[in-house]
């Protein structure tokens, strides 16, 4: 009953945002205003409607109804009841139902706000928002339908939405239960808000597909959904450094990221994305790259669907598993419309997105800016082609072949050290602006010197720290040439933008007597978009030092000791001390062993309990026993793949120097995000002339 | 005959002791990361994207067996890869082998990546083609800090 009216739901939403649709096309081309209004108001019906129907799953969910197919596959009944909510994205058809839930809040969100001097963009935000939550709710219904369920026929058990001839309804003892290796706090966080991510970047597409329809060529469209844009970055940062987090606690292989195209689908739209925030600020400062970032928002929203896809379509397990999913090809057809529509408008608006500024200089921030979008794209292309590159090789050739870590590594690799260097460098130009009378009567190359020299001024002093730190390895007796460049380009770069910050606040403090906290709080509130970027670039140092660390200096071994013998690594001793069997109250068979750390002059650490849980349907989880520093982990396995016994145990041992800078960095990395999309009073924009003449040395460009 | 038989009695056991040792000196058994530095290099021919050093499946054991024996027979690492390659194909490699169309898995982004630099080099050039209007000049040049400083100042009353 519950379920026929959940699907009832799902099917009045799906009709509301095709009416939303229709309502809005027709409102715009009749010029009616009030269709265009009922087209945002049944928009605004989505939410509620699809609040509906996933408490109605969650709440079958909850009450383990296992009649329903997707209760069944991702519930059982010794789960705790949180778990029982957060499976609502453990399985592909709840987590599509979640998927289209979200993307009704934000386009709620969007709608609510006010429109005054927007109009002529309100149809197609609705149009864009409503197509797209009209795809996905059709996944739904047509062939991913959550609120299926079990029938007994005369031929045995069969799921389906309508009920069978002569069948009655059939309701399982207990369901198969959530993955194991889902039942953890960074799985249960980490869908929401990759899946948040997602669904914001759709915010700023549709601004930018109404813009082209519209034909406004103005940055109006940039600046009312600069906020949305950070917002979608922030959650598919979070999303990604928890699914990192998740995966160094619970995969047991000892790291991080693995270069899995399932991570890899996730990761495509944030390197888009990121370079999208990037060049944003050039043409809201100078009206140039307005072309380019109408490129970026398009492959942003496609990479966002083709990253759903990838992951929801079985297309990576083999093409051949994609071509029979019903939803893949579904999938596939979409983004083929949508990214064939929105280059054919952007095509046809290509004349009138002109750049209005000029560029002066390749040292000049936009030059920069342009550099940094390509070390972005040249990363996304690494990336689809590695992960693309094998579904063409089998379907070419028939077999599979695997593109792993060395692809992506050797070929990324050099490009995120350059964008590290870069990440310092380029603040550097909005300085760097040389003030000369006029610019046209210069010699280029002249210019380029001077630009270059002015870069080089400010860049001597915070060289200085970068250079000791590079002699300082050199003294620590590091010689792999790859780590020295990177973190010295670490340094660098955070020196510069440390450097940034003091230079700054100095200079206030001085000239208001403010001391230096004070001073640099101020410069924080008011330019929250620099000092939270500079914040932000600082997260990234220390994550960057955190990889450089674990990727390049990891080291492990692997031996079975008898109890008291004990294995060495990295200068620390590992003592096997005991072991013991038993089972937990939510049907776990736990084993776990009991070792003693020691460091190198014999001194005792630590105790750590390195264990492997066995869940009640025989599916087995590593959950190592980690001692963590700043300076390294000791990240010990038992690993049970080797049979473990009372007397003798497996155990492999990861060292991993420098690997909790990646997770302190991420904190400082969320904490600039927030300074930078913190809230702050609207402003008026510039009228294009004013800002044509008075941007090209607007101070902080 | 007694003498004898004791002579061959020790003489068997010397000879056993003998060969014993010698087969000792030869099969030192591999170390667990012996096996794991080559199994790192390949992946789980069933499950997918999961290197074979830290596959719990217990076909993945029986495959580090597998390395296992043929390091203690003497094998080398590029014969293991090679036998694993003959047996389940090249998508046991972490990476396709460099051969056949294989290779444009490692030519395209390269090709891609020059392109997008000849792309970014153009930019360069068409953006700093002078536009028709060209702005006029308003500050006159100063020396830092005391413009830096004016510059802050400026903004920050500006976002006021």
């Amino acid at each position: 009953m519950l379920a026929d009216f959940g699907f009832g739901i799902l099917l009045i939403a799906f009709l509301t945002a095709l009416y939303s649709i229709g309502a809005a096309l027709y409102g715009h081309f009749s010029r009616r205003q009030k269709w265009v209004e009922s087209a945002r108001l049944a928009m605004l019906l989505t939410f509620p409607l699809l609040t509906l129907a996933s408490l109605t799953l969650i709440y079958l969910l909850v009450i383990g109804d296992f009649n329903i197919r997707f209760v069944y596959e991702v519930t059982s009944r010794d789960m705790p009841t949180y778990l029982k909510i957060t499976a609502l994205w453990g399985g592909q058809s709840g987590s599509l139902l979640f998927w289209s839930w979200l993307m009704s809040l934000f386009a709620t969100a969007v709608t609510l706000r006010k429109w005054e001097r927007d109009r002529e963009f309100l149809p197609w935000v609705i149009l864009v928002s409503s197509i797209t939550i009209a795809f996905f709710l059709s996944l739904n219904i047509f062939f991913e339908n959550p609120f299926q369920r079990f029938w007994q026929t005369f031929q045995g058990v069969e799921p389906a939405t309508f009920r069978p001839a002569n069948a009655i309804p059939f309701t399982a003892e207990e369901g198969r239960g959530l993955n194991p290796l889902l039942r953890h706090p960074g799985m249960v966080i980490h869908p929401p808000m990759l899946y948040l991510g997602f669904v914001a970047y759709v915010i700023p597409y549709a601004f930018a597909i109404a813009a082209l329809i519209t034909g406004r060529a103005d940055d109006r469209w940039i600046r009312l959904t600069r906020r949305w844009s950070l917002t979608a970055w922030l959650f598919l940062s979070l999303g990604l450094v928890l699914g990192g987090r998740w995966a160094y606690d619970v995969l047991g292989w000892g790291g991080y990221w693995a270069w899995d195209p399932v991570e890899i689908a996730a990761f495509m739209p944030w390197l888009t994305g990121t370079a999208f925030l990037h060049s944003v600020m050039i043409q809201e400062k100078r009206g140039m790259l307005k072309r380019w970032n109408m490129i970026l928002i398009i492959l942003t929203y496609s990479l966002v669907v083709f990253g759903t896809f990838l992951t929801r379509s079985g297309v990576l397990s083999s093409v051949h598993a994609f071509a029979q999913s019903e939803i893949g090809p579904a999938f596939f057809i979409f983004i083929g419309i949508t990214l064939v529509t929105s280059v054919a408008l952007l095509i046809y608006r290509w004349d009138s997105l002109q750049a209005e500024g000029q560029m002066h200089s390749m040292f000049s921030r936009e030059a920069l800016f342009l550099l940094n979008n390509l070390l972005f794209m040249g990363i996304l292309v690494i990336c689809f082609w590695g992960v693309i590159s094998p579904l063409i090789s089998e379907l070419i050739t028939g077999q599979k072949v695997t593109v792993g870590p060395p692809y992506y590594e050797r070929a990324a690799g050099p490009l995120f050290a350059l964008l590290v260097l870069l990440m310092g460098i380029a603040p550097l130009s909005a300085w760097g602006h040389i003030t000369l009378k006029n610019l046209a009567a210069q010699n280029s190359l002249e210019l380029e010197k001077r630009y270059a020299l002015a870069i080089a001024r400010l860049l001597w002093k915070p060289a200085i720290p970068a250079l000791l730190v590079l002699i300082g390895l050199l003294i620590a007796g590091i010689t792999n040439i790859y780590a020295l460049i990177g973190l010295t380009f670490a340094a660098l770069t955070a020196s510069i933008t440390i450097y940034e910050f003091w230079r700054a606040a100095r200079a206030r403090e001085r000239a208001q007597g403010e001391n230096l906290l004070t001073a640099l709080w101020r410069l924080a509130g008011r330019n929250r978009r620099r000092y939270g970027g500079y914040t932000i670039h600082l997260g990234v140092i220390l994550m960057a030092i955190g990889i450089i660390g674990i990727e390049m200096f990891q080291s492990e071994t692997q031996k079975s000791l008898a109890v008291g013998e004990n294995i060495q690594l990295a200068g620390y001793t590992v003592r096997y001390d005991s072991l013991a069997q038993f089972p937990t109250n939510d049907g776990r068979w736990v084993t776990r062993a009991v070792v003693s750390v020691f460091d190198k002059n014999g001194q005792f650490l630590t105790e750590l309990y390195p264990r492997y849980d066995v869940y009640a349907d025989g599916q087995p989880m590593t959950i190592p026993g980690v001692r963590s520093t700043l300076a390294d982990d000791l990240y010990v396995l038992l690993i049970n793949w080797e049979g473990v016994t009372a007397q003798v145990a497996p155990f492999k041992v990861y060292h991993n120097p420098l690997v909790n800078w990646l997770w302190l960095g991420a904190f400082v990395f969320i904490f600039g995000t927030l300074i930078a999309a913190w809230p702050e009073e609207e402003r008026e924009p510039l009228p294009t002339q004013a800002r044509k003449t008075k941007a090209i040395y607007q101070p902080g460009d | 005959m007694k003498k004898k038989l004791a002579v061959l009695i020790l003489l068997l056991i010397a000879s056993l002791v003998w060969v014993g040792s010698a087969n000792a000196q030869d099969t030192t058994p591999p170390t667990d990361d012996e096996v794991n530095a080559i199994a790192k290099q390949l992946f789980c021919p069933v499950c997918e994207n999961t290197p074979l050093d830290v596959c719990p499946t217990e076909a993945c054991k029986q495959w580090r067996d597998l390395i296992r024996l043929k390091l203690s027979e003497g094998w080398t690492e590029e014969q293991i890869k090679q036998y694993f390659v003959d047996q389940y194909g090249a998508r046991v490699l972490a990476e396709p082998p460099r051969q056949g169309w294989y290779w444009l898995i490692y030519i395209v982004p390269v090709a891609l990546l020059l392109v997008g630099l000849y792309i970014l080099f153009r930019a360069y050039q068409t953006m700093r083609a002078p536009l028709a209007e060209q702005p006029a000049e308003t500050h006159a040049p100063t020396g830092l800090p005391d413009e830096y400083l004016r510059r802050i100042e400026e903004e920050l009353k500006k976002r006021n």
